[in-house]
């Protein structure tokens, strides 16, 4: 907040109220923000904190105020297969939707010209469909008699003879959905690096192959972290994939709270598991970035 | 259906505008929306449970003084498409009619999707005795069991109701609410077995399923769907083992899972779905399901609908007064009026699903004779008796047997 630091300086007085006006404007105009994060963001996840420590009356769906640990306990015995289907499928769809994006912003960015606009818009353009209709169409997408599964039977390539209801279909289901969350960041980075960077690499003798290596990559970095983050994070908490698209060994964690708070009445447990999941991902976020050597996100 | 439809979901949205609309047939499109309903009722659970625990036990509800004389109204909530609608106009055929003859306006609306979720909605106000704004809701037998026992429901007075008595006697003593004290059925339907014909001929070489048996048979291997609405899979699970499951013991619920779970982990089962088994069973994915009669029944000729001989489930949806209903004349009112046979066939036809009302069937002759002929509206004694109604559970087994069910279907 550069608008601060004169105020701290200690400027002249008549200097100093004007300043001290627009710091207090500045803050007038946070208002609305931290009002909102307070009420929307802040309260639900203290009461979702204080309900995750919740113990049991005796009466099924009825809980009392409590520092039942044991919840914590409980949701990770009994749902670490789905911790772990999560994060896997997850980073699987992320992966598959770096290598699916990077070559299609890369494109959009640099060899796109006068239809950039135009393929930006038609990447943005699914969204304008609600996420479930999108997933219910990979139903059809990917059904039995569909051209896809009977080509790949043909093939011999489907060792269970089917896709809907398998794993990949539930990844297929993820990297498709969050595919724009990649595209988007990627497209960012590239399109700020400047062509004739490349060139240079050209003219010193850089194949394509290592100017790619050893400027645009490194370059693309900060796209490639958000681009990343925002894929993965979604994806292993998504459970609409997992119920659409997976079959009964397919669940995935968000199934799991779903099913506790709908299913078991269970919102200690149900509570605890979102707590959990929302422990690991800044934890394997922090991994990440300090492995990928970037702290420039987009 | 000649032609290869465009969609499941497309096709659905056709054959619905096609046949009328029936409730289920319905949710498997609601479905999609459902998902969505049910990620926000995830996010206003978390308060719902938190104001749940503050309290303990429920408190004694305030009694309610009963509106009924001075408003000439009432609020009826209901599952989508599950009464008489004019296609053209919007308008409810039979409401119309009560209105005009008894001067009670209904306001009627189609807010309950699931039960639990309905339940969910309204449970803090039923618990501190505020008012839900409705005062008539349906709700399946277990989930009106549970607000039976919960003492959120209020006795019928049946002197007001004459028509009452036209509840089919099978109905009559229903393990939660033996009389019919506080409730009155609104329509039936199965938990059987429903299958692809030219599928499952191809598969089994036969066009028809009468066993749960022959769904575990390895040619189906992948191809078979269950119902995630456990008392109906466990049901026919557990009948088909030789229990009853209208009086069944722990051992025997066990002994079902293990056999569920052995299917589940051999993978002969693709999915245990809600509604939208019928979009595979249409696209070709699925030959063989545990399916609802409805459905089934208006999938048309190319599909198969029977109960497994070792006997099928009969659900039934029920008409309740909360106990904070300030409309309670009113109410009573309009189900008298539903238990006119007349009324009752009127509905059925639009519906299709079982009526409770006896008399329903004659009054069905006069508006579509084939359709009084039709097992699934109006069954007869070999397929009653070939029908289990599932024990009521208290809420504790009700929790429990879910997470044994739930856990053997991949939780």
């Amino acid at each position: 907040m550069p608008a601060l630091a004169p105020v701290a300086g200690g400027a002249k007085v008549s200097v100093g109220a004007g300043v001290q006006r627009r710091a207090r404007t500045a803050y007038l105009l946070l208002l609305p923000g931290i009002a909102w994060l307070g009420l929307f963001f802040v309260v639900p996840l203290v009461s979702l904190f204080f309900t995750s420590l919740q113990s049991p009356t005796g009466t099924p769906g009825v809980y009392q105020p409590g520092f039942e640990a044991a919840n914590y306990l409980t949701a990770i015995s009994d749902y670490w297969p789905q911790f772990v289907k999560s994060f896997i499928y997850s980073g699987i769809a992320t992966v598959l939707a770096l290598v699916i994006a990077y070559p299609l912003a890369y494109f959009i960015a640099f060899k796109a010209g006068k239809w950039r606009a135009l393929l930006l818009v038609l990447v943005v353009a699914p969204f304008f469909a609600s996420f479930l209709l999108r997933t219910y169409a990979w139903r059809t997408i990917l059904a039995d008699e569909g051209f896809i599964t009977s080509t790949l039977n043909a093939l011999h390539l489907l060792p269970e003879g089917r896709i809907l209801n398998t794993p990949i279909a539930v990844i297929t289901g993820l990297s498709y959905n969050f595919l724009p969350f990649m595209i988007l960041p990627l497209y960012a980075a590239l399109e700020r690096i400047d062509p004739r960077l490349i060139e240079a690499a050209g003219d010193l003798y850089a194949s394509p192959f290592t100017g790619f290596r050893k400027v645009v990559w490194p370059l693309s970095l900060p796209g490639v972290v958000a681009g990343t983050l925002l894929t993965f994070i979604p994806a292993s908490g998504d459970y609409i994939n997992a119920t659409l698209l997976g079959s009964p060994q397919d669940r995935m964690v968000g199934n799991a709270i779903q099913i506790n708070f709908l299913q078991f009445r269970d919102y200690p447990v149900a509570s605890a598991l979102s707590f959990i999941l929302m422990a690991i991902i800044p934890a394997l976020v922090f991994v990440y970035i300090r492995r990928a050597g970037t702290e420039d996100l987009v | 259906m000649g032609k290869r439809p465009l969609s499941p979901e497309a096709a659905a949205v056709l054959a619905m505008s096609r046949s009328g609309l029936s409730r289920r047939r319905l949710l498997q499109v609601a479905g999609i929306t459902g998902v969505a309903a049910t990620a926000a009722a995830c996010g206003a659970g978390s308060g719902g449970g938190g104001t749940a625990s503050s309290s303990g036990a429920a408190p004694e509800p305030a009694p309610v003084q009963d509106l009924s004389d001075s408003e000439k109204f009432l609020n009826w909530a209901n599952w989508p498409l599950y009464i008489d609608v004019n296609d053209e106009t919007g308008a409810y055929p039979t409401l119309e009619a009560f209105t005009a003859a008894t001067g009670i306006t209904v306001n009627y609306t189609e807010d309950i999707n699931d039960n639990n979720e309905f339940f969910a909605k309204v449970r803090a106000q039923l618990e501190s005795g505020q008012s839900i704004d409705r005062d008539i809701v349906v709700l399946t037998d277990w989930m009106a069991a549970l607000w039976i026992q919960s003492g959120f429901a209020v006795k019928l007075d049946k002197s007001s109701m004459p028509n009452a008595a036209n509840l089919l006697p099978n109905y009559i003593d229903v393990s939660f609410d033996p009389g019919r004290e506080y409730s009155l059925p609104w329509f039936s339907g199965f938990g059987c077995l429903g299958w692809n014909k030219a599928l499952l001929q191809e598969a089994l070489g036969t066009d028809t399923l009468t066993s749960l048996s022959q769904m575990w048979d390895p040619k189906l291997k992948g191809r078979i769907t269950l119902l995630s609405e456990m008392r109906d899979t466990m049901g026919v699970i557990m009948a088909a083992q030789g229990a009853d499951p209208s009086n069944f013991t722990d051992d025997q619920f066990q002994a079902g899972i293990a056999e569920l779970q052995a299917q589940i982990d051999s993978g002969q089962v693709r999915q245990v779905a809600g509604n939208d088994y019928v979009a595979a069973l249409e696209t070709g994915d699925v030959i063989a399901v545990i399916g609802w009669s409805g459905d089934m029944f208006q999938l048309g000729e190319d599909f198969g609908v029977g109960l497994p001989d070792t006997g099928g489930m009969l659900w039934t949806d029920n008409m309740l007064i909360p106990s904070v209903a300030t409309h309670k004349k009113n109410a009573e009112a309009v189900m008298n009026y539903y238990y006119d046979p007349k009324v009752a066939a009127e509905v059925a036809a639009y519906v299709q699903y079982v009526s409770p009302v006896n008399g329903a069937k004659e009054a069905m002759a006069a508006i579509d004779p084939a359709l009084a002929d039709n097992q699934w509206i109006f069954p007869n004694e070999a397929t009653l008796d070939n029908s289990y109604v599932f024990m009521t559970l208290t809420p504790e087994q009700d929790i429990a047997y879910q997470r044994e069910f739930q856990k053997a279907i991949g939780m």
